[in-house]
């Protein structure tokens, strides 16, 4: 029992960090309506940010999450304004194909590229408290992951409130509920597209930052999460940035159990399982849904 | 395009293509008797089974329209099961075989489901599958997979050779039987728009499920191949991702939904991959991922859309 509810606690604080890698796929599928496969790569860039900031020059983590956030937030702009955004006037359809095929390319230039950088090798960050534990019950809690949880809800809850009440949110959510509405309203959408965009991908580069510090990081990871912001995306669907944070909490915690119960080596498999389920349970429900982010 | 109907037979210039590409395989054929050099000779299984690959991946995509991010499952199972029932002493053909059908089973298995999902959920939806697959074979196959001492002694290249040779060429020659008749007409109606497909009388599932099974079945024989040629790889290694990013790479550099298209693609990736490995390792992947996005956004017709630009004929394709 007390093994089954460690397994659940360290899930649901993993699951945090998948929450947030999925607010920013999220974010940029329901507004632009295009489907970044790189985003597992976008995290993992902002995974090396951290790192290589804390090896060269000793910033601790949590702080070059302040640069890291404002670094990505550039690149997903250099992005949309390179590749993204000659997708954004094609239709729907063809939207979200075509934006696939490039976030593919995308995805493999920028582990080719990680691993001509920085080689293969398996990083992670060693602060000082790396070790430290709390104590709660009987449970272990290790601090840099709770920390990490910390900061994906204030991050969370940021862009919610933004969204909610920044003059630039509303028009993201209105864009996300119907673009040609809100082009008639006198919206930019053409900005809207590219700040939502630059948004997401600074979420995944701080949700890298976040994994580089309590878990590790390597060039390949970004197949695994994508995958993990989809599963996310289609257990908690589309339009509650929030919501999917909390699909994030749920994610990990079944992955914990499936653990304990099928064995660790299979964890991967039951989100898997599930994602494939429920796509195929409802396959035009889940993100054609036209929420605006509330 | 409209009017291409018109100028041209459907399937004609794939049918014409195809004389030509397996004319061009029978030349080399004559290879292993001249060159007795080992590389040269792998450099050709390379080639054909990557042709195959990118075929079986073009007959869905570039005709059917079903971006399957997923391939590499059936690539995977081709091998598993080929290489479980040869190494265990059936005939290497039969063994090729009963993995093709394995992998077109599995295929049928996934594809009911699988195409309630359209476009991109098509897509990832596969790519799922073949993770769930990969991880699976990784799990409950750790060991690496050697051939027994005896049949690495008795190891012949030249029939490597030949085999993938064969192979690359009944993978032409499907896709140009299926794009010079009424099925592949119907095909290429679906991936133009599946809706207006459906209401002229076109069944949707049932093309999509042939143009899979054609597709699985070629991606088994692949596999096969490849269990057939390496000696010693992991299970879970055909199961790879890398397996769908090649055949798709392939095609779309070529020319997706055209017949040389990914021949040429395939003699342009190989070599230029084998190049830049001999330098540096993995340099490929990088270009190539620029490349790519590169063709997708500027030339979505692929290296055969310049030539025929140059040559001043109607785009016939468009995938």
């Amino acid at each position: 029992m007390r093994l089954l509810a460690q397994q659940l606690l360290l899930g649901i604080l993993v699951g945090g960090l998948y929450g947030l890698a999925a607010a920013g796929l999220s974010l940029i599928f329901g507004v632009l309506r295009v489907l970044n496969v790189a985003h597992g790569e976008l995290l993992m860039l902002g995974g090396y940010a951290s790192f290589w900031l804390f090896a060269l020059l000793g910033v601790d983590p949590f702080v070059s999450l302040l640069g890291v956030l404002p670094g990505l937030f550039l690149l997903g702009l250099c992005l949309y304004w390179l590749l993204f955004g000659f997708v954004v006037r094609a239709h729907e359809e063809v939207r979200i194909k075509n934006s696939l095929l490039i976030g593919f390319g995308l995805a493999l230039a920028l582990h080719a590229l990680a691993v001509r950088l920085w080689t293969a090798d398996e990083r992670s960050i060693t602060t000082a408290y790396a070790g430290e534990v709390m104590t709660v019950g009987g449970l272990k809690l290790p601090l840099v992951r709770l920390a990490s949880l910390a900061l994906a809800l204030v991050l969370i809850v940021g862009l919610h409130f933004f969204l909610r009440r920044g003059r630039w949110g509303q028009a993201i959510r209105a864009t996300a509920e119907d673009w040609e509405a809100a082009l008639l309203m006198g919206i930019d959408v053409r900005r809207a597209y590219l700040l939502a965009f630059a948004i997401g991908t600074a979420l995944a580069g701080a949700a890298g930052s976040l994994v580089s510090v309590g878990y590790s990081i390597n060039p390949s990871i970004g197949l695994e999460w994508t995958l993990k912001a989809l599963i996310v995306i289609v257990l908690a669907g589309m339009g509650s940035i929030v919501g999917t944070f909390f699909g994030g909490l749920v994610l990990g915690a079944a992955e914990a159990l499936s653990a304990v119960v099928v064995g660790g080596p299979y964890r991967e498999v039951v989100g898997l399982v599930i994602f494939f389920c429920v796509l195929v349970a409802r396959p035009e429900g889940l993100f054609t849904s036209r929420g605006a982010f509330r | 395009m409209p009017g291409a109907a018109l100028l041209h037979r459907p399937g004609a210039s794939e049918l014409r293509w195809a004389a030509v590409v397996l004319a061009a395989f029978g030349s080399l054929a004559l290879l292993p008797l001249v060159v007795r050099r080992d590389d040269v000779l792998n450099f050709g299984v390379v080639f054909f089974l990557s042709v195959t690959l990118a075929q079986s991946w073009n007959l869905m995509a570039g005709y059917a329209g079903q971006v399957n991010l997923g391939h590499a499952a059936f690539f995977g199972l081709g091998a598993l099961v080929t290489r479980a029932l040869w190494i265990q002493g059936a005939p290497i053909l039969p063994a090729m075989g009963v993995g093709a059908v394995v992998a077109t089973v599995f295929g049928w298995l996934v594809g009911l489901p699988a195409f309630r999902l359209r476009g991109a959920y098509f897509a990832i939806g596969t790519l799922a599958l073949a993770e769930i697959l990969r991880i699976t074979v990784g799990n409950s196959l750790p060991e690496i997979s050697t051939l027994p001492a005896a049949t690495i002694a008795g190891y012949s290249l030249t029939r490597r050779f030949y085999l993938t040779l064969v192979l690359a060429a009944l993978a032409v020659a499907t896709v140009a039987g299926t794009a010079a008749s009424r099925v592949g007409l119907g095909m290429r109606a679906i991936r133009e728009d599946e809706a207006a497909a459906e209401a002229s009388g076109v069944g949707a599932l049932r093309h999509k499920l042939l143009a899979l099974s054609l597709s699985t079945l070629l991606a088994g024989l692949a596999g096969g191949a490849f269990a057939y040629y390496h000696i010693s790889y992991y299970p879970q290694h055909p199961f790879g991702p890398q397996w769908t990013f090649d055949a798709l790479l392939i095609t779309f550099i070529g020319g997706a939904g055209t017949l040389h298209g990914p021949v040429l693609g395939a003699l342009f990736y190989v070599f230029l991959k084998e190049y830049l490995a001999i330098r540096w390792v993995d340099l490929h992947l990088l270009i190539f991922g620029v490349l790519f996005v590169a063709i997708v956004l500027l030339l979505p017709g692929g290296l055969v859309e310049v030539f025929g630009r140059v040559r001043g004929r109607p785009r016939l394709t468009n995938p």
